[in-house]
């Protein structure tokens, strides 16, 4: 050590009076706040190191808090994160409460809106096998399920009653290989017959080459079935393929498109008219305005096939026209113009009165009691190509009742009327 | 350090260590002092002269001790703060302390007999205190004063020829070996 003193004794006396005359210098000195320089350079020699203590002793301060306090966080955090899952869940369940209250409300409302009688179910299994296309609903035969009764949910045809026992029912979806309905183009009237591939898609079969198919079209029921009602969405057009004689249509069902959770059963069909738009792929089912009363129905149906509102309205004037002998474009200045005022006779009151007496249901009826022929059927004959309005020759059944298929578009149930127009409103018993 | 320097002495440096009466360390600074103080008020030009730093020049190289330098040093800058008017105290003690320092180095290694040697150590020590001091004054009393080189080192030479005649004299003062 005194070697180390000595050895540096020079530089050390040299700094020492140097720092000394600092000193004096700094207490002379005053800054331009008139404070002394000497507690200028104090308070700037000593802060920073002050700083520097607080900052090491507040690290190492919360160092040991945070390890103190690190156990009850642990704690906090596992309890919180139970929580955050609970709650996960719960959404989760309230998500599908909702989805679920959104389609039973959707369903009540097709159900009120639609003419046929129906019956709500609920899908409580599915059949066994890893391809079955096969689901139970909790209606049976004691709610009044028959076998060969149609399955439907707003959204479009679901499938069919093959089996009705007394508290559930076996239904066919569309998608099983062995189903069968009778389809018709929405834009240009192609009729075929949907049949399932045990896949998501379902073909179209029988469309003759020479008929037009888009796609994106819309498949309707036809009614020949006579398990489908005319004019329930049966499924849209994915794939069309020219083929001879009869092209490869592809559609994909939109009765199952949001799942099947619930659907409705349909007890008494009535048909219906095909839209002449699609429905909207809406995510929520939204009701069609209720339909007109029946005088009103009638004045405004037209004669002919259904076209756009001018097409209505020229039907309607030439049927005016007739009616009143008057031939449009003849006749000068100053004749009296038609009566555009008077009633047209209803569209029923032109049927044959053997039909029109009939009662309407009569056919689900018929069908209940199992009569009614299935032209769906395998062996049954492929539906042969025709021009739009051209009757079909009555085709024989089991039971030797002719399914007449009437003109294109018209439902084959004996009281319907001619046209393609909704059947009058009936009061019909709401089985939930 | 003194023992570092001391290996650098050769014997016949160590012998040429100077002494000097203690009436004379002491009164030769005082006398550089006044002469510094008061002669420049009736002849201005003699305020180009800086006598006590030439006479700190010459005891630290002359008695070859650093402390010893640099507490002349000290003590004639000290005095000379005092003296000065508006001069914190400390401004020039701390440069000839510096330079009483550094000259008491040079003078353990280097004879300083030689009057060229003299010479160019008394041209080099002014300039050194000259900037030295210029460093203090801008960075502990934050002044904004030029530093004129040029007119520096003009000063420095006159300094020097005075310093190096001042020197002659004072080797006079020496006590005999």
């Amino acid at each position: 050590m005194d070697t180390l003193l000595n050895r540096y004794r020079n530089i050390t006396v040299l700094l020492l009076v140097i720092f000394a005359q600092l000193v004096l210098i700094a207490v002379q000195v005053r800054n331009d706040q008139d404070v002394r320089m000497i507690r200028v350079w104090s308070v700037t020699a000593i802060t920073p190191l002050a700083n520097v203590l607080e900052t090491v002793r507040g690290s190492v301060s919360d160092f040991f808090r945070n390890y103190i306090l690190m156990h009850d966080e642990r704690a906090d955090n596992r309890r919180l994160q139970g929580e955050v899952d609970r709650l996960k869940m719960e959404n989760q369940f309230l998500k599908t409460e909702i989805s679920t209250a959104d389609r039973a409300k959707a369903l009540v409302a097709f159900q009120q809106h639609t003419q046929s009688r129906t019956i709500a179910a609920r899908v409580i299994a599915a059949g066994a096998g890893a391809n079955s296309k096969v689901v139970f609903v909790d209606r049976g035969s004691g709610s009044g399920v028959e076998k060969g009764m149609a399955v439907v949910t707003p959204d479009g045809i679901v499938g069919k009653v093959i089996a009705a026992y007394p508290t559930a029912s076996e239904v066919m979806l569309v998608t099983d290989p062995e189903f069968a309905a009778g389809v018709v183009s929405q834009k240009n009237g192609a009729v075929g017959t949907l049949k399932g591939q045990g896949q998501s898609t379902c073909k179209v079969d029988y469309v003759p080459s020479e008929e037009k198919v888009e796609v994106g079209e819309m498949f309707y029921t036809s009614g020949d079935d006579r398990i489908f009602p005319k004019g329930f969405p049966a499924g849209v057009v994915r794939v069309v393929r020219p083929s001879s004689p009869y092209q490869e249509v592809l559609v994909e069902p939109t009765g199952l498109q949001r799942g099947l959770e619930a659907v409705l059963i349909v007890l008494e069909g009535v048909h219906q008219a095909i839209p002449e738009v699609p429905p909207a792929n809406a995510p929520v089912y939204l009701g069609t305005p209720p339909p007109p009363a029946p005088g009103e129905q009638q004045a405004a149906a037209p004669a002919g096939p259904v076209g756009t509102d001018a097409d209505k309205l020229v039907q309607k004037y030439k049927q005016i026209g007739a009616a009143e002998n008057h031939k449009f474009g003849e006749g000068g200045p100053g004749t009296k113009p038609p009566d555009f005022n008077i009633k047209l006779p209803a569209p029923g009151a032109e049927l044959p009165a053997v039909e029109a007496a009939q009662p309407q249901g009569s056919d689900a009826a018929a069908r209940r009691h199992g009569d009614a022929a299935n032209p769906l059927q395998p062996q049954a004959p492929p539906p042969a190509a025709k021009p739009p309005n051209t009757p079909k020759s009555p085709a024989p059944t089991k039971t030797g009742v002719a399914a007449s298929p009437g003109p294109k578009g018209a439902p084959r149930v004996p009281a319907s009327p001619a046209v393609p127009a909704p059947q009058p409103a009936k009061p019909k018993p709401q089985d939930q | 350090m003194s023992e570092y320097g001391d290996r650098y002495l050769v014997g016949s440096q160590r012998e040429q260590v100077s002494r000097f009466r203690a009436r004379v360390m002491l009164f030769v600074p005082l006398a550089a002092i006044l002469f510094q103080v008061y002669l420049p008020r009736p002849f201005p030009f003699l305020g180009y002269l800086e006598l006590p730093l030439l006479v700190t020049i010459y005891f630290a190289l002359m008695r070859r001790s650093q402390i010893g330098g640099l507490f002349i040093g000290a003590f004639i800058g000290l005095v000379q703060d005092s003296l000065s008017i508006k001069q914190p105290l400390g401004m020039f003690g701390i440069v000839k302390t510096l330079v009483g320092y550094f000259a008491a180095s040079v003078g353990l290694r280097i004879d300083v007999e030689h009057v060229v040697i003299r010479f160019v150590l008394i041209y080099f020590f002014y300039f050194f205190h000259q900037f030295l001091y210029w460093v203090l004054v801008r960075g502990l009393l934050g002044r904004q004063i030029p530093f004129e080189t040029q007119l520096t080192l003009m000063l420095g030479l006159l300094n020097a020829f005075v310093g190096v005649t001042l020197f002659h004299f004072m080797d006079k003062l020496r006590e005999p070996a």
